[in-house]
């Protein structure tokens, strides 16, 4: 089963069935556990903002319902504190955004087994009979949607230059996207690197494309903090042949350019961490009003333009 | 026995073995892409080698008197991020004042950092290793809540374009931070070299216990050389944050890793006894260098980068220790 | 006698000897440090080797068991020309050199040091308990009680060098060469040495003997051969050969008066340059009390382990201890510290010259200057540096090679002579010197008593600390002798006798009396 919905349409229909569900589930007490990587760059920032900005907000409508984040600092921390998670009193319900889907399938299985119910956030666990439901980016979206945008906006011809993430299942699903999109156009790509989703690689990385290449048409950074420092490596190089750099994720200051009109970066693709909420709000609804929710929703990508861009800035988010 | 000669200072080959092995990247470079020696490449990966000769800098005396400090990536980040918020929150003031803020909180910050590191070293008389792993993890958290898992970032942008000179910036061609290294480079060798401090150091680091006997304080002049590391880490700030304007929580990843790599190319013996400070600027040219080319060069897929990066580093301190043998 | 005949008697005796050296000749960087010298040992012999530090026994013993490769001349084992890669393939041919430095592995227990490379299994496992029994009874047999399950880090030096002894002679040999065994040994221990020796005798065993304690050399040795720059002069029965005769051998010259004339007795009624009330040191002193006077030259006797190092070094704030009260020329001082104690003019030579005493690997300079190194405005001062070690050269005859040498490549007399020199380069009022002619040869030695013998003369309070009871009684003004972490005894002018110090550091008179 495969709901395509966006992310935002499901917290707003949740948000509107709750007044009405509050009253009635008055005595029923339930928690929820949230687990999820600590915020160790700005995308897992984001993460972590949303998810507890949504705890506080559920608490508060529904005063039987409590909502413990737990941020982790690495996989095996992840995998103790789920076992400490569930070692007194085990929670209703387990939103888990795995570090690592391989190294964690055990954990989340014994977790599983004491009778929890288990959303899955962004990155799948390698059984996916564990998990009740499962909400992620579309990440081969995310890189055709890219692609596509590239080909349009450099009228069918011109040379691009990839900077990659981390060598992952999610980047290479990614990068395959993107080559999709672009295939048959004459979009061609003049090199490739890992960025490690860092700005000081962006920067480094975008440096030395400009040294080794003596012509580009367009970067696409595939992340907005790497995108950052791509900008500065060009402002450094004084280049005027690069007609168009394009990011990823939807971060604040991005977005705010965007809306201000950037010629140099006028679109972003948008993969959500606000994705977190939508999996914490399926989980209260499963809870509260046993709205029926099992299944995979995927957050569609969307290209975000000067147009919709407003419905995706956050003046507070720290992402 | 006639002393003839002896003032001339004797080179020992084993001492130019780091600058060898820059001269063999640059021929490799040059061999792999032509563009490899294009003024601007050139002044790119200088530039960019800045940091890690900085930290290196300051390593040296840490790791000469037989010491280690895996904290100064972390500490670089925090201080960094303390010293963006003190410069924002004083930038009413006026620009000059956020300027001399974030640069007092920079490099006094990593002063102090440095004190912490050292003295729960020598009073507390534990192994630097774990002190300054724990420090590692304090530093790194900490940047974490300043930045709340986001960025933190220079505003507003007028002070941005003010300080970014600092790193963008030239001096008759020369990169500033360059001159900074260079200028930093001169004095440390000086300090290693030609004072009383310099050879404690080495002395602690050859043999602590024929210090002690001989009088040298010996925890005081150790944690000097924290302090030192902490000073420079706060110069590697100043120079990193007006890149990008901004620190993350990933900012300055494993710099301690590349610094003590730098340190021991440039031909610092890893357990202490010795120092060599233009080798471990030549040691962090050469790792920087090594990053360029690789990406430079078509040959080499970028899966394997950070194989290749490793095997260069392991023939580099081959090729050293046959330099030492003969 | 002259080189040739030398040579022909060492070969004359060359038939039936199971190793011999034949015109062995080498040199280190172009410099030559033995030449043609030639010597054989046969089974059941103890051949000791005598010569001045640098006269070139330990080369000539390193070529003889694999550690170095001759330029010139051969070795022969049992008549044959052999050449060792490396002293491994000796020590598989029957020959072992027991080094004088220790070379032990100090955080492994005694037991795996004695096996190590060598351990006993049993299947995939170690057998502890075999190895644990036959070190006990190695060691009991060198008259050494180390426990085997100790870390070698806990022995004193003394027992160290049973382990090694040990170690070296687990597996039968027909080979033994020992380097300077007994330097660190107490006479108590020597004896159980020699016991061992005379066994390896018995048994067979070829050996050959470095050792500068003549009256030892001459006890146990059937041939001598002196060793002088390089060269070989003279290969002789030990029969009739006297310790003095020895020594002009070695030196070349006279050696009558190994110690100098004593500097007239210190005058008494002044306040003592040093006066200590009831230190303790934890684990090593129990309480002790003395005075040193002003230029006295004041020995501290007792066996290895009585306590005496940890005294001193309590005393200058390098160990834990409590001490009642310490009196510097008549002022407390009130903070122990090797600072505190550097100011108030007390200077502490350790016995321990390469582990504590010198940057082996730092030039000899450096080393000179290490605790306050000359200045000007801030910077090293190399002008004042390079006369201060010119300076020292020249007062305390410190031959090294060049200007630029390490004072890990000094022979062990020049090591201690750089010590004192930079020692006295902080102008001390006080100078504790421990064991200030270990390992050194009877030439430097009697030098180093002249140097001592002058500090005291020019206004020097000078604390001896030695097992040699010669040298605390030749050099001494009034001689302390501790055991088992207390003072027992006192002794002075005629008192001072090698039986009376070894009665009260043994304690074995006592009973009798």
């Amino acid at each position: 089963m495969r709901h395509a919905l966006i992310g935002l349409l499901a917290a707003a229909s949740f948000a509107a069935g709750m007044g009405a569900h509050a009253a009635q589930a008055e005595d029923a007490k339930y928690t929820i556990a949230v687990s999820l990587p600590t915020a160790d760059h700005g995308w897992t920032g984001g993460l972590l903002y949303d998810a507890k900005q949504e705890a506080a907000l559920l608490e508060h409508a529904y005063p039987g319902l409590t909502v413990i984040v737990k941020p982790s600092a690495s996989a095996a921390d992840q995998a103790s504190a789920l076992e400490d998670l569930t070692a007194g009193t085990k929670p209703d319900a387990l939103v888990v955004l795995p570090y690592d889907s391989s190294q964690l399938t055990g954990a989340v299985r014994r977790v599983k087994a004491k009778g929890v119910f288990i959303t899955v956030v962004d990155r799948g666990l390698t059984d996916p009979a564990i998990q009740d439901v499962y909400v992620a980016g579309d990440n081969p979206e995310f890189g055709r949607v890219a692609g596509r945008y590239f080909v349009q906006a450099l009228g069918g011809h011109g040379d691009v230059v990839v900077m990659r993430g981390i060598p992952t299942v999610v980047d290479t699903q990614r990068v395959t996207g993107f080559q999709q999109a672009i295939a048959g156009s004459g979009v061609k790509i003049l090199d490739m690197q890992f960025a490690n989703w860092s700005r000081d690689e962006g920067f480094k990385v975008m440096q030395d494309f400009l040294a080794k290449h003596a012509h580009i048409d367009a970067v696409w950074a595939a992340d907005d903090d790497v995108a950052q420092g791509a900008l500065r490596a060009i402002a450094q190089a004084k280049r005027t042949d690069i007609r168009l750099v394009v990011g990823g994720a939807g971060m604040r200051e991005v977005i705010r350019g965007v809306i201000d009109g950037n010629k140099l970066v006028p679109v972003d693709v948008s993969y959500p961490p606000s994705m977190m909420k939508t999996a914490i709000d399926l989980t209260a609804a499963h809870l509260i009003s046993k709205a029926a929710v099992r299944g995979t929703f995927l957050i569609s990508t969307v290209l975000i333009t000067k147009d919709n861009a407003q419905e995706f800035y956050d003046p507070n988010s720290p992402f | 026995m006639p002393a003839r000669g002896w003032r001339l200072p004797r080179i020992e080959p084993a001492s130019l073995a780091p600058f060898a092995a820059l001269a063999f990247l640059v021929v490799i470079g040059t061999l792999l892409n032509a563009r490899f020696l294009a003024p601007d490449n050139i002044a790119n990966v200088v530039t960019r080698a800045s940091f890690i000769a900085v930290i290196g800098i300051g390593a040296t005396f840490v790791i000469a008197a037989g010491g280690l400090d895996l904290s100064v990536g972390s500490m670089s980040a925090f201080i960094g991020g303390s010293a963006i918020l003190l410069a924002n929150a004083s930038a009413a003031h006026g620009f000059d004042a956020a300027l001399a803020v974030g640069a007092l909180v920079a490099i006094g910050g990593g002063a102090l950092c440095g004190l912490a590191n050292g003295l729960v070293i020598t009073v507390g008389r534990l192994e630097a290793f774990i002190v300054t792993l724990g420090s590692m993890g304090i530093f790194r958290a900490l940047t974490t809540y300043l930045a709340q898992g986001g960025s933190l970032s220079l505003t507003p942008d007028d002070l941005q374009d003010l300080v970014r000179p600092v790193y963008f910036g030239t001096v008759l061609g020369v990169p500033v931070p360059v001159l900074v290294f260079v200028a930093l480079g001169a004095v440390a060798w000086v300090l290693l070299n030609r004072t009383p401090f310099g050879r404690h150091v080495v002395a602690i680091g050859a043999n602590e216990e024929v210090a002690r006997f001989s009088s040298v304080a010996i925890g005081r002049v150790r944690t000097i050389t924290y302090v030192i590391q902490g000073a420079c880490v706060g110069i590697a700030t100043i120079l990193y944050v007006p890149r990008l304007s901004s620190v993350t929580p990933t900012s300055g990843l494993l710099w301690e890793l590349q610094a003590i790599t730098a340190v021991v190319i440039g031909g610092t013996s890893l357990r202490g006894g010795n120092g060599r400070i233009w080798g471990t600027i030549a040691g962090a040219l050469v790792l920087e260098s090594v990053a360029n080319i690789m990406v430079l060069s078509n040959i080499v897929s970028e899966y394997l980068i950070g194989a290749v990066q490793g095997a260069i580093i392991i023939v580099a301190m081959l090729v050293q220790r046959s330099l030492r043998r003969n | 006698m002259s080189r040739g005949q030398a040579a022909r008697v060492a070969l004359g005796t060359g038939a039936g000897a199971v190793l011999a050296a034949d015109g062995l000749g080498k040199s280190y960087v172009g410099v030559p440090v033995l030449s043609e010298v030639s010597l054989s040992v046969h089974p059941g012999e103890l051949r000791a080797v005598l010569g001045e530090n640098g006269a070139g026994k330990s080369t000539l013993m390193k070529l003889l068991s694999g550690h170095l490769q001759p330029d010139h001349g051969r070795v022969l084992l049992d008549g044959e020309p052999v050449r060792f890669a490396n002293p491994m393939q000796a020590e598989a041919l029957g020959i072992v050199l027991v080094h004088q430095e220790q070379l032990l592995a100090e955080q492994l227990t005694v037991a795996e040091n004695l096996f190590l490379g060598r351990e006993l299994r049993r299947g995939l496992l170690l057998d502890r308990t075999r190895m644990h029994a036959l070190a006990a009874e190695r060691l009991e047999a060198l008259g050494c009680h180390a426990d085997p399950a100790a870390a070698v880090a806990r022995l004193s030096i003394a027992e160290r060098q049973m382990v090694q002894i040990a170690r070296a002679l687990l597996v039968p040999r027909r080979v033994v060469i020992l380097d300077e065994p007994t330097a660190v040994l107490t006479p108590h221990e020597v004896e159980a040495l020699f016991r061992a020796v005379l066994a390896l005798k018995q048994a067979g065993v070829a050996l050959l003997y470095i050792s500068h304690r003549l009256a030892e050399v001459a006890m146990i040795a059937d041939h001598v051969t002196v060793l002088r720059d390089g060269r070989l002069v003279v290969s002789r029965p030990a029969l009739g050969l006297g310790e003095l005769e020895m020594a002009r051998l070695m030196v070349g010259r006279d050696m009558s008066t190994l110690f100098p004339p004593k500097p007239p007795a210190p005058v008494t009624p002044e306040a003592p340059a040093l006066q200590v009330r009831r230190a303790r040191v934890p684990g090593h002193v129990v309480e002790a009390s003395f005075s040193l006077q002003r230029t006295e030259i004041l020995g501290f006797g007792g066996l290895v382990g009585a306590g005496r190092t940890e005294l001193f070094e309590g005393l200058i704030g390098l160990r834990p201890a409590q001490v009642e009260q310490v009196m510097v020329h008549g002022e407390t001082l009130a903070h122990r510290s090797p600072r505190a104690a550097l100011r108030a003019g007390i200077a502490y030579l350790t016995e321990d010259r390469k582990g504590r005493g010198l940057l082996l690997r730092q030039p000899l300079a450096t080393n000179l200057t290490l605790v306050a190194p000359f200045q000007r405005f801030g910077l090293l001062d190399a002008a004042r540096e390079h006369a201060a070690m010119g300076q020292a050269r020249h007062d305390f005859d410190i031959r090294a090679g060049r200007f630029s040498a390490l004072a890990g490549q000094l022979s062990g007399g020049n090591q201690q002579k750089l010590m004192l020199a930079k020692t006295m380069l902080s102008h001390p009022r006080i100078l504790v010197i421990d064991e200030p002619t270990r390992g050194i040869d009877i030439g430097t030695k009697a030098q180093i008593y002249r140097f001592i013998a002058a500090l005291a003369a020019s206004g020097t309070s000078i604390v001896v600390i030695s097992s040699e009871m010669q040298e605390l009684i030749g050099l001494c003004h009034r001689v302390l002798v501790m055991r088992h972490g207390h003072i027992v005894a006192e002794l002075e002018g005629d008192a001072m006798t090698e039986d009376a110090i070894v009665v009260h550091a043994t304690g074995v008179g006592e009973r009798a009396a």
